[in-house]
């Protein structure tokens, strides 16, 4: 079963071509890690393949009606605009508004389920607005997850959150990849996408140039072409370490 | 927020029973209540069924359309500071009205004016339905309605530089700082379909507005119909506030101090507060109604007047509050 296929997916905007014929499989169980450079089409190719900008190609998800989408895929957008002094709680129970009108025991259970995973509990009646960056971050990524939706897409979540809390919220997507939910996060850690992603896609100019495990997907050749780094890599017993080094000129 | 309405509730009616019982005619607060409910023959009936009854009517409609609208358009918007004059709609039906003044067309037949008010206001709708297109988001109807209001407030100017007649020019002036007096129920049957169907389409747009509080992007990804939230939150404004506009005149500050008033106490969510604010705005205009006529009897203060000086040193407030937090 596939959580989203999309099929020669292409974008152009202003006649400049930002995505060129993507093709990818997301299934229940997978953390897929998308990586590249800026301006590389990370955004592009997530916006795409919900249906938010017009493509050429096929999206699974672009297909869906509005109301059947929202229920398929929840989705974190980069900019996190937060445009009223809401509470916490408030906050991460507008996830269930695609769930119908007259909040229930199932709406609460799925808030508090959220709040929990991303350790908010503590701020749950505190003013979301008034929150710290990273705070109001983690917030957002509880709104999406109480969205409960088999597929999870996020852009950049863990920009802008300290060490141990960008280690946590990995760690809370590879949990809800293992109970069997898709995710799709793009992000430039490349460290933490080689050691807690399932699979990582790497885009450069509207294309993409890899996909697989991260083991053989960031080799130093490919890093050297889509990023222009180097970068020391080594498999430890505590998993890959991942450092990029410096920058190839 | 129970104990919001528990106590607006009672708010707005207590001062409908005081709007109906405030006016020249010096009658105790009992007998006006028996000659409106009870009927009768005597000129108090009169009074209240045709005078004072049409008046607390609209200012329950008006103040009520204002708060609501003021409140849609600032979740729509996400901008605490807009308001319902934004898109141009009040501007344009006030330029209606005072050509139906100037052309001696409200003269001749008593509804011209507010007929000529509404349709100012559909001209104001369609002219930002053609620049801002179905898909032209909400800075393209910003900014259109700016030009549209500029517009509107130019030719108005027009109107009254141009008028060789004192006395119409006198009444346009008069007419523009808006007022309750002397309306009868055939404003309130006028101005009522218009507003209902504003308040019906508002009705609808309550999730839209919770779900923009996270942005237009999350919202599109929650189901959120982005194109027919703003359709609907632009055409309800029209309605309400054309129709206000065009029975009473215009009223400022209604619409812009009440939601902001009461966001701390509907939690901050818009889609609550959209009834809050229709309750503020009717207790509001209620309020200031009374005001008027308790402040200077003999001198017919204008509403619009009232609501302004309250209002404007309330949005200085506002800017003060605003520029703090942003230091």
């Amino acid at each position: 079963m596939s959580l989203l296929s999309l099929r020669a997916l292409s974008v152009t905007l202003r006649e400049r071509q930002v995505l060129d014929s993507v093709s990818l499989d997301v299934g229940p169980g997978e953390l897929v890690g998308l990586i590249g450079p800026n301006g590389a089409g990370k955004t592009t190719l997530m916006r795409a393949a919900l249906g938010l900008i017009g493509a050429t190609g096929e999206s699974s998800l672009a297909a869906l009606s509005p109301e059947a989408r929202a229920k398929a895929a929840a989705w974190m957008p980069q900019a996190r605009e937060i445009a009223w002094p809401v509470t916490v709680e408030t906050l991460v129970a507008l996830g269930r508004l695609p769930h119908g009108r007259r909040p229930g025991p199932a709406d609460r259970a799925a808030v508090d389920a959220a709040l929990a995973r991303m350790a908010l509990e503590p701020f749950r009646h505190r003013t979301a607005t008034r929150l710290s960056g990273g705070e109001q971050a983690r917030a957002l990524i509880a709104r999406a997850l109480a969205q409960d939706t088999p597929l999870v897409m996020a852009d950049e979540p863990i920009a802008g959150l300290d060490p141990a809390h960008q280690i946590a919220t990995m760690e809370v997507f590879r949990d809800l990849a293992r109970d069997g939910h898709g995710i799709i996060v793009s992000l430039h850690d490349l460290g933490l996408a080689a050691r807690h992603c399932t699979r990582v896609v790497v885009l450069a100019e509207g294309r993409m140039i890899a996909e697989g495990p991260p083991s053989e997907v960031m080799t130093a050749d490919l890093l050297a072409r889509a990023f222009h780094i180097s970068a020391f890599h080594a498999e430890t017993a505590d998993g890959p370490v991942f450092q990029p080094l410096r920058v190839i000129r | 927020m129970t104990r919001l309405y528990a106590l607006l509730v009672p708010l707005v009616v207590v001062l409908c029973v005081v709007s109906l019982t405030t006016g020249p005619a010096d009658v105790g607060m009992a007998e006006s209540l028996r000659a409106l409910f009870a009927g009768g023959e005597g000129p108090m009936t009169l009074v209240m069924r045709e005078i004072r009854l049409p008046r607390m009517l609209l200012a329950v409609m008006i103040g009520g359309s204002l708060g609501l609208a003021g409140a849609a358009m600032q979740g729509y918007l996400r901008n605490p500071l807009a308001e319902p004059g934004l898109i141009g709609v009040s501007g344009s039906a006030a330029l209606g009205a005072v050509i139906a003044i100037q052309t001696g067309l409200s003269a001749a037949f008593a509804l011209a004016l507010p007929l000529m008010a509404l349709a100012g206001a559909f001209a104001a709708v369609l002219i930002l339905l053609a620049m801002a297109g179905p898909r032209g988001g909400s800075l393209t109807l910003i900014l259109a309605g700016i030009a549209i209001s500029a517009l509107a407030a130019a030719l108005t100017s027009l109107v009254l530089n141009l008028s060789p007649n004192p006395f119409a020019a006198n009444e346009i002036v008069f007419w523009m700082m808006g007022s309750l007096a002397d309306r009868s129920m055939v404003h309130v049957w006028l101005a009522l379909p218009f507003m209902a169907l504003g308040w019906v389409i508002f009705g609808t747009v309550g999730r839209g507005l919770d779900a923009l509080t996270l942005g237009e992007d999350a919202a599109a990804s929650m189901g959120i119909n982005l194109v027919r939230l703003q359709w609907g939150v632009v055409i309800a404004t029209a309605c309400v506030v054309g129709a206000g506009t065009a029975v009473a005149g215009a009223i400022g500050f209604v619409g812009l101090v009440v939601p902001h008033i009461l966001r701390p106490f509907t939690g901050g969510r818009p889609g609550a507060l959209l009834l809050a604010s229709a309750l503020g705005g009717a207790a509001m205009l209620l309020a200031s109604d009374i005001a008027v006529r308790v402040i200077l009897p003999g001198r017919d203060l204008k509403l619009g007047v009232l609501t302004a000086l309250v209002g404007a040193p309330f949005f200085l407030h506002l800017v003060w509050k605003v520029r703090r937090e942003r230091a």
